[in-house]
């Protein structure tokens, strides 16, 4: 699903075109200057690829993250359509994560290694995974609106400057519009049924409208590293013009759907053509970014129970497959 | 066409509890998969079967409206998760099952039928390949995944007695054409599965199955949790469209 607040974290990448490595860094930014596609045996500066990886790890490891709040309603979905389609998308989401832990791997680091960063807290993921789904129009609400901020990030990432992630991204985002269009028709319909189905939905805006604003990551004047990310062309618009772009979009949405945005500074700037929002609360996205949002815990510890309790699994396909192998020169 | 949608139905929810904590990504993806062309057969049989009734019950319906002892999967579908290995298990004899009960079906005399055979045998042949592959590697992986896959294949045995024990219905659908007599698909069943087993390393229970009768509505004590779960929306909200 997403990725966010990607330059963040981390080390200040180092200058490029250091020492030696200067005429190397000089082709290197003419190559992205001109659009062309690093590929993963060109030579990259190390902190465009250590920029990377961390940021493709940690967009795979939402795609995993993001399972979690959604699977949450599979077995309770309200129709069989609904559960099906629930459960394709769920399964799309570690298909994404499968796709993007592949593009890191070009970069020089295991999946496995990815994975231990993620359960040790080392890495991070998306913000918004840290919040619960109480209702079943929160599937809704995060097809439509944390989907939607997804797509949103992610199209200008179709022209990254890394060549697998750029076509990672491709693939995702064609299947990312889709979910987004049945996040919304879930609130379509339950703004159009019945008046505890409509109050649900509210409910489900007003939890996950700010969190989702959030998702676009800190303000431009707090985003240490967009500088370089976009002279790098890992990065095309800032985090504030993406978040404008999100809003702009989904009210008049929210509007058509007959529901109430939770934020009464909301209004219309005729001169700027924009909509102009209140206040975001940063101190909740920090402290959710740094471990101590509503569902972090719960979060973790089911990655980490379910890598536990998959242990013996991986450890008898790794001993059946030993078998096989020294089973077949005997065979032939 | 209730008990075959019923069985896929309550199959696919039990493997929806496992996405996003299986054992590897791929197999979060592999158990998503199968699920997902459970529930799918579900919907068919399930609307022809509401269809052939004849009182306006459509898949929901038949799904969320109907309490366990109208239920008609059979109990093994419905026996919990535990842990991998376990789910493989009950999935492999189910997989086995379906195998011989739709390739039977394929010669059905009702047309719909036998499309609807068709289309879940070629869901179930990967479903097989799914499950015997992971039985082979558990049961012929480490000392403790031998163990522990023998044990979940000890454990639920107990609920094959049900899958081609033939009652009035079946005899009727038989007579009529409609299904296939139980014997021959049961002894391919048994072949099947002791040459599956044979691969995985692992021993046939000897002990007799208690006979179960899921199939005509009695359960084992674990569906009408699965049901308060699965249907309590449809029951808070009786009408709505969702």
């Amino acid at each position: 699903m997403y990725t966010q607040a990607l330059d963040t974290h981390g080390k200040e990448p180092l200058p490029a075109g250091a020492g030696s490595s200067a005429a190397l860094a000089q082709r290197f930014q003419e190559r992205i200057d001109v659009e062309e596609k690093i590929e993963p045996k060109s030579w990259m500066p190390d902190a465009y690829r250590q920029t990377l990886i961390r940021q493709i790890s940690q967009h795979a490891h939402s795609e995993i993250v993001g399972m979690l709040p959604e699977g949450n309603w599979i077995t309770r979905a309200p129709t069989l359509r609904r559960k099906a389609v629930l459960i394709a998308k769920v399964q799309d989401e570690g298909g994404h994560g499968m796709y993007l832990y592949s593009a890191a791997e070009t970069l020089g680091i295991a999946r496995a290694e990815m994975i231990e960063q993620l359960l040790s807290g080392a890495a991070r993921y998306s913000s918004i995974f840290n919040y619960p789904t109480l209702t079943w129009a929160d599937v809704g609400a995060i097809g439509w609106l944390v989907d939607g901020a997804a797509i949103m990030n992610q199209i200008p990432i179709c022209r990254c400057s890394y060549g697998p992630y750029a076509r990672a991204m491709v693939r995702i985002c064609k299947e990312e519009s889709f979910h987004q269009r049945q996040g919304f028709e879930i609130m379509l319909t339950l703004a159009q049924g019945s008046a505890a189905q409509r109050a649900m939905a509210q409910d489900a805006l007003q939890r996950w409208w700010w969190p989702s604003i959030m998702m676009f990551g800190p303000s431009d004047a707090d985003s240490k590293h967009t500088a370089q990310s976009m002279r790098w062309k890992i990065k095309r618009f800032s985090n504030d013009e993406l978040r404008q772009k999100f809003i702009d979009i989904t009210v008049p949405q929210a509007q058509f759907l007959g529901l109430t945005i939770p934020d009464p500074a909301l209004r219309w700037d005729e001169a700027a053509q924009h909509y102009l929002i209140g206040p975001i609360d940063w101190n909740e996205f920090h402290a959710v970014l740094a471990g101590h949002g509503p569902c972090n815990h719960e979060r973790l510890e089911a990655r980490r129970a379910a890598h536990e309790a998959g242990r013996w699994v991986r450890e008898a396909a790794a001993a059946h497959a030993a078998k096989e192998r020294s089973r077949q020169p005997q065979a032939a | 066409m209730l008990r075959l949608g019923d069985t896929s139905l309550v199959l696919g929810q039990r493997l929806g509890e496992w996405v996003g904590h299986a054992p590897a990504l791929e197999e979060d993806l592999g158990l998503a998969n199968l699920a997902l062309d459970l529930i799918g057969q579900a919907r068919l049989f399930l609307t022809y079967a509401g269809e052939l009734e004849g009182r306006g019950r459509d898949e929901d319906a038949l799904a969320f409206l109907r309490d366990a002892p109208e239920f008609t999967n059979l109990t093994l579908a419905e026996q919990p998760n535990g842990d991998f290995g376990h789910t493989v298990v009950r999935q492999w004899l189910i997989d086995c099952w379906q195998l011989e009960i739709y390739e039977a079906l394929l010669a059905s005399t009702d047309a719909r039928l036998a499309a609807i055979a068709a289309k879940a045998l070629k869901e179930t042949r990967y479903h097989h390949r799914f499950s015997s592959g992971w039985l082979m590697r558990l049961g012929d992986g480490t000392d403790e995944s031998h163990a522990r896959v023998q044990r979940s294949l000890d454990s639920l045995w107990r609920f094959t007695s049900e899958l081609f024990a033939p009652d009035d219905v079946d005899e009727r659908m038989r007579a009529a054409g409609i299904a296939p007599a139980l014997a021959e698909p049961s002894s391919r069943w048994s072949s099947r599965v002791d040459e599956d087993l044979a691969a995985a390393t692992l021993v046939r229970p000897a002990a007799a199955p208690y006979p179960w009768h899921g199939r005509r509505g009695v359960h084992t004590e674990h569906l009408s949790h699965m049901l308060s779960e699965m249907q309590h929306l449809q029951r808070t909200y009786p009408g709505a469209r969702w």
